[in-house]
């Protein structure tokens, strides 16, 4: 990838030679009836970076250097650290960009109560529709899943990240340093993950164990759904007489505003 | 339905907006069921002073004169072309979502004031003299730009759809919703100016190490997704127009993140910084949301693409009844993976498919319109659509996704939807087995 990215970032240098590679590669995938096109590969390289597919990246670049010359252009204002301190808030699973400071779960208790409970519910139950954050846990593979910190969320840095910047819902960026280090702790005592008298910092990140962390796998549609790929559909007698199954009527749950019906002409 | 009961006690936002309506409500009223029946196959009455013979008030006297609608609005006889929500669906309306009236529009591009709306945190009100796009992180220089600072660079003008991940999640397990603005009206199509992505990161210069981005929204929810380096220098855009004006509020003004064919929540709205990283950052809305759960228990991440779909959306549930004789399909394709090569419609739920006629532009990423024409002789259609793109993949049945998906994903649900067209005219939402 770091090849790649030098690439990139030096494209004319690559683009003709590129250019003419690529158009060879693209005839012959098309003649062979290949799902050959510019967009078709970019999409499918998104993770495994093909030299055919950098090529591709270079050759769709290639206009707009044309016109775009020269790389810098000399606009914006170097940001300053403490510009960038201020807005600088995610975190990542390995604990990158978490701040200084430490929370316990009781201390967690206390704002969790004051700030969160009222949607969250007391356990992280939920209250009306708001997301539900604790129990759930072995309810994936049902016909009932129910996705919370616990059952669902793979990373700590998922809620704490989360949390920093969207939370308390409608006070965003409210919550202290240690308050949000308190109140994540608890919500992971809620789940069981954390015991009663746990501390979260950066120091104890990383003894943090997300239950469902190897709950997800990487898109694999293009394997796992090959079929949908069909350069032949059928047209014509392709199943037996239709019936139907199920109405949209009968559940009733469309808004009942008439007006969303539409009547011809003007009344 | 089975389906119903298991999705009522789904409680999570509109993320995952697959809900079912918490009490049953009341049917239509059957005066207005009336009504539309009666509006349906003839021409409405209106008033016979304004009709041959005789000549239209609008006719003998004077109109509006300019400029007494310096932003110009639809005729007043068009107010019911809105966007719409279900209540329902969601704790609140800043989280939230409403619907393009699709059965409303044709052609491939969306009125900026139809395209549905998705907010976490509520809309934004972004002052431009004080918006600031920050780049930083693994590059040579970290950078603010202003807006005017965006204007300067090169733009480029392009039409891509752009559909939430969890367009038709509702649908699932079974009809739920009836008329495609709610079953299909979260996506839409405009035309974006904006700068190449690539520019600004190379402007900053990136680092040999640099293999993602975090976009990050300016909203009270700081929306935050990781986008992979090779897609954010290859088509992605900082946009600040649609159909030429300045974004609406409710779309990211005055700057918004455009991520062709990939999933909406990605296009990162009133985009406020861009930070580059060796990893993505597994955030909240890529791991607890926008994730589709399969019937293993596994969740696929990641899953960006969005595949090629289509729906009629006349004749649909909400626009007015079917009359026989001539009758024009109009229905909308897409495909993330690429160009919609080709649309095919049954009239007989699946089981004979004629190819549609594509009309209009054809552009990478974005919305086609087509149309089947047949004379209609009132017999019982089970309306279908099935769009093919450029890749060679081919729309499914919504039986065959959940063979392969189960019925959790919630996400990325392109199945083909069935309208059944009664022997009135009347259309409504079925599934078919």
């Amino acid at each position: 990838m770091s090849k790649s990215a030098e690439r990139i970032r030096h494209p004319e240098v690559r683009a003709i030679s590129a250019l003419t590679r690529v158009f060879d590669a693209l005839r012959r995938a098309s003649k062979s009836g290949g799902r050959a096109s510019f967009a078709g590969f970019a999409a499918r390289s998104h993770l495994r970076m093909t030299g055919l597919a950098l090529a591709i990246l270079c050759l769709s670049a290639l206009p707009s250097i044309a016109q775009t010359k020269p790389h810098h252009y000399g606009i914006g204002t170097a940001a300053t650290p403490e510009q960038i301190a201020g807005w600088d808030i995610d975190v990542r699973p390995d604990g990158q960009g978490a701040p200084p400071g430490k929370g316990s779960v009781k201390q967690g208790e206390a704002i969790y109560m004051e700030r969160c409970a009222a949607c969250h519910g007391e356990f992280g139950e939920s209250a009306g529709r708001w997301p539900q954050l604790a129990q759930g846990k072995g309810t994936l593979a049902s016909n009932d899943p129910v996705k919370t910190v616990g059952s669902y969320f793979p990373y700590l840095s998922s809620v704490f990240d989360y949390v920093r910047r969207a939370m308390p819902f409608g006070d965003a960026q409210s919550l202290t340093n240690d308050e949000l280090y308190a109140v994540v702790a608890y919500v992971l005592n809620l789940n069981d993950i954390v015991d009663d008298k746990f501390v979260l910092s950066k120091e104890t990140w990383n003894t943090v164990r997300m239950p469902n962390q190897a709950g997800f796998i990487d898109d694999d549609r293009e394997t796992a759904e090959k079929a949908f790929w069909n350069a032949k559909p059928c047209m014509s007698d392709c199943r037996p007489p239709v019936t139907i199954t199920g109405r949209a009527a009968v559940i009733d749950v469309t808004p009942d505003d008439e007006k969303s019906r539409r009547r011809g002409g003007v009344e | 339905m089975e389906g119903a009961k298991g999705n009522a006690r789904d409680k999570d936002t509109v993320g995952d907006a697959v809900g079912v309506a918490p009490t049953s409500r009341r049917k239509f009223l059957a005066a207005a069921v009336g009504l539309t029946a009666a509006a349906a196959a003839t021409p409405a009455l209106g008033n016979p002073n304004n009709q041959p013979p005789n000549v239209a008030d609008w006719t003998r006297t004077l109109g509006d004169g300019v400029a007494t609608r310096p932003y110009g609005h639809p005729s007043q006889f068009e107010k019911e072309v809105v966007r719409r929500d279900v209540q329902w669906l969601t704790a609140s309306r800043e989280s939230s979502v409403s619907f393009t009236p699709l059965h409303e529009l044709d052609g491939i591009i969306t009125p900026n004031g139809l395209c549905f709306e998705r907010h976490h945190s509520g809309i934004a009100e972004v002052d431009p003299a004080d918006y600031r796009l920050m780049i930083h992180g693994l590059v040579d220089k970290p950078l603010l730009f202003t807006l005017d600072d965006l204007k300067r660079f090169p733009r480029v003008n392009k039409i891509y759809f752009l559909e939430c991940a969890a367009n038709s999640g509702m649908e699932w397990r079974g009809a739920q919703l009836n008329g495609c603005q709610y079953t299909h009206g979260m996506v839409h199509c405009v035309m974006y100016t904006g700068v190449p992505l690539k520019i600004l990161l190379e402007e900053a210069g990136l680092k040999a190490n640099a293999k993602w981005i975090m976009a990050e929204g300016g909203d009270a929810a700081a929306m935050n997704r990781s986008v992979p380096m090779a897609k954010a220098l290859d088509d992605c855009l900082v946009a600040y127009r649609m159909n030429g004006e300045m974004l609406r509020p409710e779309n990211g003004y005055p700057a918004r993140l455009v991520v062709p064919g990939w999933e909406g929540n990605m296009w990162v709205k009133w985009l406020r910084r861009i930070k580059v990283g060796d990893e993505p950052w597994f955030t909240r809305e890529e791991t607890s949301k926008y994730t589709d759960l399969l019937e293993t228990g596994k969740a696929r991440q990641f899953t960006w693409v969005m595949d090629a779909k289509s729906v009629i959306t006349s004749p649909s549930p909400q626009v007015p009844k079917l009359g026989k004789g001539f009758t024009v399909v109009s229905g909308l394709a897409w495909s993330g993976r690429g160009t919609v090569k080709r649309v095919d419609v049954s009239l007989d739920g699946g089981r004979n498919w004629r190819e549609a006629r594509i009309d209009g532009p054809v552009f990478d990423k974005a919305c086609v319109r087509f149309y089947y024409e047949f004379d209609w002789n009132g017999e019982p259609l089970l309306l279908q659509s099935r769009a093919m793109d450029s890749t060679g993949y081919v729309q499914p049945s919504k039986g065959d996704l959940r063979k392969l998906r189960g019925v959790n994903s919630i996400y990325h649900n392109n199945g083909i939807q069935t309208w059944h067209v009664k022997a009135d005219g009347e259309v409504e939402n079925v599934e078919v087995g």
